[in-house]
């Protein structure tokens, strides 16, 4: 039985100010996700983290430096109007990362996969790994594995997929008892494992959501672009890159200026003009 | 037949349409693609029943409630439990990767001795026997004090298992290893009175005055700290964070107060001299105190504003304005404890910063501080002390502290046996060289230790122990928390190895034993001692899974006795010589003390503190000559010499260097051991004279291009 239903479109929002750099959600991430580990993860270029806590300092010598911390999971990037013209999924050969129109997650199919690498060409944000190694644990590990998430196996991309097996799971329980999947019911292993509570996950486009109410996303186009791309209303919320029109489902939120500039890769005097354009279309919401 | 043109095509094209109208070749790719897709060297996980079940964390003083996702009964996943008193539903990447602990590749797997430089398996009857037979030689030559005991557990059943097997076998020699409980417990001792601890009320407290407590990166209760911290923020009220680096804590602070690294002491005493002077606190108001009026006379003329920036580096006016600021709060609260507040501390440090808070009037209020009672809910019968107990129990401690015993042993000796549980001071104390050069004096080691860490590589016997994961135990809420919280661990799975309950192992080696001993140890196992000494909450305990003993100011105030700052105690010297001052960091994804770091821990470190085999050191550029940003250099100390990567930060004042600690261990597990330096092995012990702990907050050093 399928019904006509208004799609989810699930998305979160990281209070960069909140956040201290702890490192619960890379943790509770790789746990959930079934993430391996090697001997030397130094080098982070082939070090696999779907969830990464970037860190971002102001520049400043002491005791004036700041310190910002930026978790990068999945952006799952919807694409102008939210068409599911993700960076990734426009250029994968193999139909092996796709978009979800029902909830706007951005899939990886390993099986599918053959390691090509263009969407880790493509994507802006990093998020994308490739396994260059069979995983491997140590004797006896295996043991915690999840059955949830399969392991992946060398040649294949992996990312963040919103910890897409937890919808599931809320999804059929939901269908069992014949009503709407509630919003605690369905959270990514991040949110939920992030001590300071930095993290908010929910529907972006149900206004009851907590998410929602703090991103206000902007339902007209945006008037820099003129495309629909889901910009906040909120002065003080942010997306990475926001001016690729990828229209990112991650927002991240600051009180302070410095870190919101930093969201993106600004010209002489440019940060002026989109500070001020920022939240500038709320008349219409 | 010949061949033209015509059925050339004609052949060509019946066999193309052959072949792409039959199932052969759709059925080859098909095959193909799933041969392909055949890793039989991926791990399949067994899929069933998904069940939650509850226990508590032990990794850390924290003892956070943890819920356990199991598929078919097998664990699969940690996370924090939601509604717990401490925690709430919060967790640390250390708890989470719990299950990494269980298969850890440095588990120890089965009872050995250590036969030659190698060690051997033994059975747990064997192990036992050997044990009992070599201590039971040492009570019998009439000296049961030269058996000691170093542990990490301060509170709990265990702790207090320990306690009496040392006094049934007739020993004083118990030592614990510095924690920020033990650190406080005894700035309570000195200021307030024996057997109380302390318990910083931050969730209710508008203005939180840290000397360098990392807060946010593992001081105390972990969780209870980022999530009181992340509530601060959102009631808007004050954090000031006295530092000389940009610590995640400090950048979460609303002000930061740079001080030169060792001088937190004194400002903390300037900030007693103002309030005693500008704010007028009388000495009067200080009723029922010991020594107040010689300590104000002395604390007004020795750390005058004007000293204390010269000393500290703090203008006058700063001290002066904050001083003020923090008597004006309504809920002010000053925390001591630089860094974890563990490894290099000093009482005077701990007392100075309490002695502010007692004159601002802290003392039992809510957002103050809590001089709580002991957590007294376990009833252990009478213990059964023979002659040579009574005897042996009465001596006279061999050293005040740990750091002193090490001396005392590498100097004399002193000890015939050893007990180690829940500690690792091979690696945790300042100078393991000299730590492992006294435990080499000591003739037989037992070690309880579930992981062949630094420690238990130096012992004779290992008697190992199921870790929180598989053991039922009562944990203790503690380190700095203004609550008291009994937490049941509970077992998730049955040992994965030959290992036992300690409290199993002391019990079986008390019954050998025999005699008195034995009596005080009449219990079938640990799981039905613990049942009958925790009656009086047993039934909440097991039932809740977790007993709030209070978490309310306790009533009155207590007397503070200024003797010891009176005295005027000096700031410990710092070693060596050098252009630097080399100060061990504190972070967050990396485990300090007794408890090694989790792969997964050590996979989240950032490449600006683990390069490969390097630690990398954190120095602001304004002082780092001609060393550039990723260079490796030569970091030499009065203690020792270590090639370590540099790391530019501006967020450390200049002339101090930074080194992660937590890095290198040295055993068997190449996820976590073997990589960077030990930041301990550079740093001497500085013992402080009345407290016995290591003040060494860092140490005099060099620098140059390797």
């Amino acid at each position: 039985m399928i019904e006509n239903k208004k799609a989810h479109k699930f998305g979160m929002v990281i209070d960069l100010d909140k956040c201290t750099g702890c490192g619960a959600c890379m943790v509770s991430c790789m746990a959930e996700n079934n993430v391996p580990f090697k001997e030397d993860e130094s080098n982070k270029k082939d070090s696999i983290t779907w969830m990464r806590v970037y860190r971002l300092t102001n520049g400043k010598s002491f005791p004036e430096t700041q310190i910002a911390y930026i978790p990068r999971p999945c952006q799952h990037c919807g694409g102008i109007g939210d068409h599911g013209h993700s960076p990734c999924v426009s250029v994968c050969p193999a139909t092996a990362t796709d978009y979800g129109y029902d909830t706007g997650i951005v899939s990886q199919i390993y099986t599918r996969c053959f390691g090509c690498r263009y969407c880790m060409g493509a994507c802006p944000y990093h998020a994308r790994y490739f396994n260059w190694w069979d995983p491997k644990w140590p004797e006896g590990m295996e043991n915690y594995l999840s059955p949830n998430v399969s392991p992946r196996m060398r040649g294949v991309v992996e990312k963040c997929s919103f910890c897409y097996h937890r919808y599931q799971l809320a999804r059929e329980q939901a269908i069992v008892e014949d009503r709407e999947i509630e919003e605690m019911e369905y959270q990514t292993a991040c949110t939920t494992a992030c001590p300071a509570g930095a993290i908010v996950f929910g529907d972006l486009n149900n206004p009851a959501h907590k998410v929602h109410q703090i991103v206000k996303p902007d339902p007209h186009p945006d008037p820099l672009n003129h495309k629909v791309v889901g910009k906040s209303r909120n002065p003080k919320v942010f997306r990475l890159l926001e001016r690729l029109g990828t229209n990112t489902k991650v927002y991240y939120m600051s009180d302070r200026e410095w870190v919101r500039k930093a969201g993106d890769n600004y010209l002489k005097g440019e940060w002026e003009n989109v500070k001020t354009h920022h939240g500038a279309s709320s008349s219409h919401g | 037949m010949k061949i033209d043109r015509r059925s050339f095509l004609g052949l060509g094209l019946g066999a193309a349409a052959g072949i792409a109208l039959s199932p052969v070749g759709v059925k080859l790719t098909d095959d193909s693609s799933i041969w392909t897709q055949n890793w039989p060297w991926t791990p399949v996980p067994e899929d069933g029943e998904i069940t939650y079940d509850r226990s508590v964390c032990s990794l850390c003083p924290g003892a956070c409630g943890i819920s356990v996702r199991k598929i078919n009964g097998r664990p699969v996943k940690i996370e924090g439990l939601d509604d717990y008193p401490i925690n709430n539903g919060g967790a640390c990447l250390h708890g989470i990767s719990g299950l990494q602990y269980l298969y850890d590749p440095a588990r120890i797997k089965t009872p050995l001795k250590k036969t030659g430089n190698k060690f051997e398996k033994i059975s747990w009857d064997e192990a036992i026997a050997l044990v009992a037979q070599t201590l039971g030689k040492i009570r019998e030559s009439g000296t049961p004090e030269s058996l000691g005991l170093i542990t990490g557990a301060d509170s709990g059943s265990m702790a207090q298992l320990f306690a009496r097997f040392m006094d049934a076998f007739g020993s004083p020699n118990t030592y614990t290893m510095p924690s920020l409980e033990s650190n406080l417990a005894l700035t309570a001792a000195a200021l307030h009175g024996a057997d109380r601890r302390l318990g910083f009320d931050l969730d209710h407290s508008d203005f939180i005055l840290s000397f360098g407590a990392a807060l946010i990166e593992g001081w105390g209760a972990p969780v209870a700290c980022i999530q009181a911290n992340a509530s601060r923020c959102e009631r808007k009220a004050k954090l000031v964070q006295v530092d000389y680096r940009l610590s995640n804590t400090a950048n979460t602070a609303d002000k930061i107060i740079a001080v030169k690294p060792g001088t937190e002491a004194d400002l903390a005493l300037g900030l007693c001299a103002v309030l005693l002077t500008k704010a007028q606190i009388s000495t009067g108001r200080l009723f029922g105190d010991v020594n107040k009026f010689a300590f104000a006379t002395m604390v007004v003329k020795e750390y005058t504003p004007a000293k204390v920036e010269a000393i500290t580096g703090v203008k006058a006016a700063d001290i002066e304005a904050l001083a003020m600021e923090f008597i004006k709060a309504k809920a002010p609260v000053a925390v001591p404890g630089k860094g974890r507040g563990d490894v290099g501390q000093s009482l005077r440090e701990f007392a100075a910063v309490q002695t502010l808070n007692a004159l601002a009037g802290r003392l039992n209020k809510e957002g103050g501080v809590f001089v709580m009672g002991p957590a007294d809910y376990l009833n252990f019968p009478e213990n059964v002390m023979d002659e040579v107990a009574e005897k042996g129990a009465g001596k006279d401690q061999l050293a005040g502290s740990v750091n002193e015993l090490v001396d005392t042993l590498e100097k004399n000796g002193g000890l015939s046996a050893l007990f180690i549980y829940n500690a690792n001071p091979c690696y945790v104390l300042s100078n393991p060289e000299k730590v492992k050069a006294a435990m080499d004096k000591v003739g037989f080691k037992v070690s309880f230790s579930s992981f062949m860490d630094e420690t238990a590589l130096r012992s004779d016997v290992i008697l190992p122990a199921s870790i929180f994961l598989e053991r039922l135990e009562d944990v203790v809420s503690g380190a700095g928390l203004a609550k008291t919280v009994v937490g049941l661990c509970r077992p998730m799975v049955k040992p994965v190895f030959d290992t036992k309950h300690p409290g199993d192992a002391l019990i079986l080696l008390a019954q050998a034993m025999g005699h008195s001993i034995a009596q005080s140890f009449a219990w079938e196992s640990y799981d039905s001692c613990l049942g009958e000494v925790a009656e009086k909450i047993w039934e909440n305990l097991s039932g809740d899974g977790y007993v709030v003993i209070d978490d309310r100011p306790p009533a009155g105030t207590p007397a503070t006795d200024f003797s010891f700052l009176a005295s005027g105690p000096k700031a410990a010297e710092v070693m060596g010589e050098g252009d630097y001052t080399l100060v061990p960091v504190d972070k967050m994804r990396l485990a300090g003390g007794s408890m090694a770091s989790s792969p997964f821990a050590v996979k989240t470190v950032s490449d600006k503190v683990i390069s490969g085999k390097y630690s990398v050191v954190e120095i602001n550029p304004a002082t780092a000559g001609a060393l550039k940003d990723g260079d490796v250099a030569v970091l030499k100390t009065a203690m020792g010499t270590a090639k370590v990567k540099i790391g530019f930060n501006e967020g450390i004042m200049p002339g101090v260097i930074g080194m992660p600690r937590g890095l290198g261990h040295a055993f068997n597990n190449p996820y976590v051991a073997g990589k960077g330096v030990n930041v301990n092995d550079l740093i001497g012990p500085v013992i402080e004279p009345g407290s016995g702990l290591d003040a060494a907050f860092g140490v005099k050093a060099t620098l140059s291009k390797a």
